[in-house]
C-alpha cells in the first residue's frame, strides 16, 4: 500500500503487446474503463453534481457555517498532529526494527501490519477497552480531542514504519561510519547522512498517513464520537448531514474534503520526486 | 551510529516498543479480557439471530467483492504493464482514489446514484431492482474500497518478471491463454495472494461506506461492523466487544496470511 504513491507515477516500459488476439487490448481497456466507471467514476460524478444543486451560496454557506468550518480546521489540526507523531515515532519503531535486535523482534515486525487488518470498529472499540469510561489503569479519554488523536494514530500507524523500513535496510553502513571516524556524532550523522535518504520514504508514507487521517470515520465512531465544537471531525458532519437528509450540503463538504486529500496527496508526491532528486 | 550510544539504543527500544503497547498490545489484549469478562451474556448476543445474519452478511458481500476486483485487478494490472494506451496515467490515478476518499463519502456518492432520487434510481425503481439499503448496494460499496489493492499488487511483480518468458512461449507456439495460465499467472500467484488477502481484510471491516448505503436494517442488511457499533450502542457491550473478537481473530489470522506471502513473494 505504501507504494502506491511511486507506483503511480512509473510508466511502463514500451513492451509489445501480447493479448488473446487483435483488438483484445482494445477490448481489455475497454473493460477496465467500463468497470472504473461503473464503480467509481459515476459515483463521483453524482457527487459532484448534487454538491453545486443549491448553486454557489449553497455550497459556500455549507462549508462555511460555523459547525462546518470548525470541523474542518480540528480535521485539518488532528491530521497534522497524526502527521508529525507517525514521522517521529515511525521513523524510529522503523529504526528498531531494521538496527535493533532483542528477542521476539519478527513477531513485533508482523504487528505493525494489524491495524490494516483490522476492521476500524474493532479500532475504535479497543481503544475504549483501555481508554474509556471503564478504564482499568482510570484513564478516560472517550469522546475527546485525545480520543479522536489516538483513533487516527491507532489507524495510520503502519504507513511511515513500513515505508521508511525497506529504505533502511538498503542505506550503506560504511558512510555512517565514515561519518563517525571523521568525528561526526551519532545526532549529526543523523541528520547529514542517514536522513537525506529516509526523506522521500517519509514524505510518501506522511502523504497517505494524512490523507488516511482526514476521511477517517470508523474508529471515531464508539470512542471520539462527532461531538460539534468538541471532535466532530468533517466525516462525522457529512455522516450526520447524510442522516439529517441534507444530501447536498453533505456532498458540498464531500467535494471540500476529497478535493483537499488530492491536493495534499499531489504536493506530497511533487515533494517526494523532488526529495529523491536531492537524496544524492 | 546512535545505535553505538548504549543510551540511546535503549531509549529507542524503549520506546518504540511503549508506544506499540500503549495504542495497540495493550488495548487489543483488554478487548479479549472485555468479552470474556461476561462471557454468558456476549455468547448469548453474538448468537442471535440477528448476529448471525449479521456475520454471514459480512462474509457474503466479501465473497461477491474480493473476486471481482481480483479478476478486474489482474486483468488491469496486465493492460497497465504490457500495453502502452493514452490515458494509462489517468486509469492509475482512478484505481488510487478509493484511497483518498473518506468511506462516508463513498456511501454518499453511491446513495445519489442508486437511492429512489438518484441517478439511477427511479430506472431501478420501475425495474423491480433495489440497490441503496440492499445487499446490492453493500456489494457496491465493498468493491469501490477494495479496487486498488490486487492491482497495486500486482502491478510491481509483473515489472518486475518481464515478458521474455510470456514471449518464450508465444514463439514456441502458445495461444494468449496458454501463456497466460501456464507462465504469467504462476509467477504473479504470490502477489495476486497478498492482494486478495488484504483486499479481504478491508472487506470483512469496512464500515462508513456501508454505514451510509446500507441503510443498517437489522437482520436485513446489517453487517458484522455495523452489528458491532449498534449492540455497542444498546447497552449491549459485552456482545460488541466479543463480536470485535471476533473480527480481531480474523484480522490477526490474515495478518498470519499476508505475511507467509509477503516471504514467498521475496
Amino acid at each position: 500500500m505504501s507504494t502506491a504513491l511511486t507506483e503511480t507515477s512509473s510508466a511502463a516500459p514500451s513492451r509489445p503487446a501480447v493479448w488473446p488476439r487483435l483488438g483484445g487490448a482494445a477490448l481489455g481497456q475497454g473493460l477496465v474503463i467500463a468497470y472504473l466507471s461503473i464503480i467509481v467514476l459515476i459515483p463521483i460524478a453524482a457527487l459532484v453534481a448534487q454538491s453545486t444543486d443549491g448553486g454557489w451560496s449553497a455550497f459556500w454557506n455549507a462549508i462555511s457555517n460555523p459547525e462546518a468550518w470548525w470541523a474542518l480546521k480540528w480535521t485539518l489540526i488532528a491530521s497534522l498532529i497524526v502527521v508529525v507523531v507517525n514521522v517521529l515515532a515511525g521513523t524510529a519503531i522503523a529504526w528498531v526494527l531494521v538496527r535493533d535486535k532483542f528477542p521476539g523482534k519478527a513477531a513485533l515486525n508482523g504487528v505493525i501490519d494489524l491495524p490494516f487488518a483490522l476492521p476500524t470498529v474493532v479500532a475504535g472499540i479497543t481503544l475504549l477497552a483501555l481508554y474509556g469510561p471503564n478504564s482499568p489503569i482510570g484513564v478516560n479519554a472517550a469522546y475527546t480531542k485525545i480520543a479522536v488523536v489516538a483513533a487516527l494514530l491507532f489507524v495510520t500507524l503502519p504507513f511511515v514504519v513500513r515505508a521508511v523500513q525497506p529504505v533502511l535496510m538498503e542505506v550503506d553502513i560504511e558512510a555512517e561510519e565514515a561519518a563517525r571516524s571523521l568525528g561526526a556524532g551519532p545526532l549529526t550523522t543523523f541528520r547529514r547522512v542517514i536522513l537525506p535518504s529516509l526523506t522521500p520514504a517519509i514524505l510518501a508514507g506522511s502523504a497517505l498517513a494524512f490523507a488516511r487521517a482526514i476521511g477517517e470515520f470508523g474508529s471515531l465512531v464508539l470512542f471520539a464520537g462527532f461531538i460539534p465544537f468538541k471532535t466532530e471531525v468533517m466525516s462525522g458532519l457529512i455522516y450526520q448531514g447524510i442522516g439529517s437528509g441534507n444530501l447536498t450540503g453533505a456532498a458540498a463538504q464531500s467535494v471540500i474534503l476529497l478535493a483537499i486529500a488530492l491536493v495534499v496527496l499531489l504536493i506530497f508526491g511533487r515533494l517526494t520526486k523532488w526529495s529523491l532528486r536531492h537524496a544524492g | 551510529m546512535l545505535a553505538s550510544g548504549r543510551t540511546s539504543r535503549w531509549g529507542l527500544r524503549t520506546f518504540a516498543l511503549g508506544y506499540l503497547a500503549l495504542l495497540l498490545m495493550v488495548p487489543l489484549g483488554m478487548i479479549f479480557y472485555r468479552a470474556f469478562e461476561h462471557i454468558g451474556p456476549a455468547f448469548t448476543s453474538i448468537t442471535s439471530a440477528d448476529a448471525m445474519h449479521a456475520f454471514y452478511l459480512t462474509i457474503l458481500v466479501t465473497a461477491i467483492a474480493v473476486p471481482f476486483n481480483t479478476i478486474f485487478g489482474v486483468g488491469c494490472a496486465l493492460l497497465l504493464v504490457r500495453t502502452n494506451f493514452r490515458g494509462k496515467a489517468l486509469i492509475n490515478a482512478i484505481i488510487d482514489l478509493p484511497f483518498a476518499i473518506s468511506p462516508v463519502v463513498i456511501g454518499l456518492a453511491l446513495l445519489l446514484v442508486y437511492s429512489r432520487t438518484g441517478w439511477f434510481g427511479p430506472w431501478l425503481d420501475a425495474n423491480g431492482f433495489q440497490v441503496a439499503f440492499a445487499v446490492p448496494g453493500i456489494v457496491l460499496a465493498t468493491i469501490f474500497v477494495t479496487v486498488p489493492f490486487v492491482v497495486r499488487e500486482v502491478v510491481p511483480v509483473l515489472h518486475e518478471i518481464g515478458d521474455e518468458q510470456e514471449q518464450a512461449a508465444r514463439t514456441l507456439g502458445a495461444n494468449w491463454w496458454q501463456s497466460f495460465w501456464r507462465i504469467t499467472l504462476p509467477a504473479i500467484r504470490w502477489g495476486v495472494s497478498y492482494g486478495v488477502v488484504i483486499a479481504t481484510a478491508r472487506a470483512l471491516g469496512e464500515f462508513g461506506a456501508v454505514a451510509v448505503i446500507s441503510g443498517r436494517i437489522s437482520g436485513q442488511t446489517q453487517t458484522a461492523t455495523i452489528w458491532i457499533q449498534q449492540a455497542f450502542g444498546n447497552y449491549d457491550q459485552a456482545g460488541a466487544y466479543l463480536g470485535a473478537v471476533v473480527l480481531a481473530l480474523l484480522a490477526v489470522s490474515i495478518l498470519v496470511a499476508m505475511n507467509v506471502f509477503k516471504r514467498k513473494e521475496a
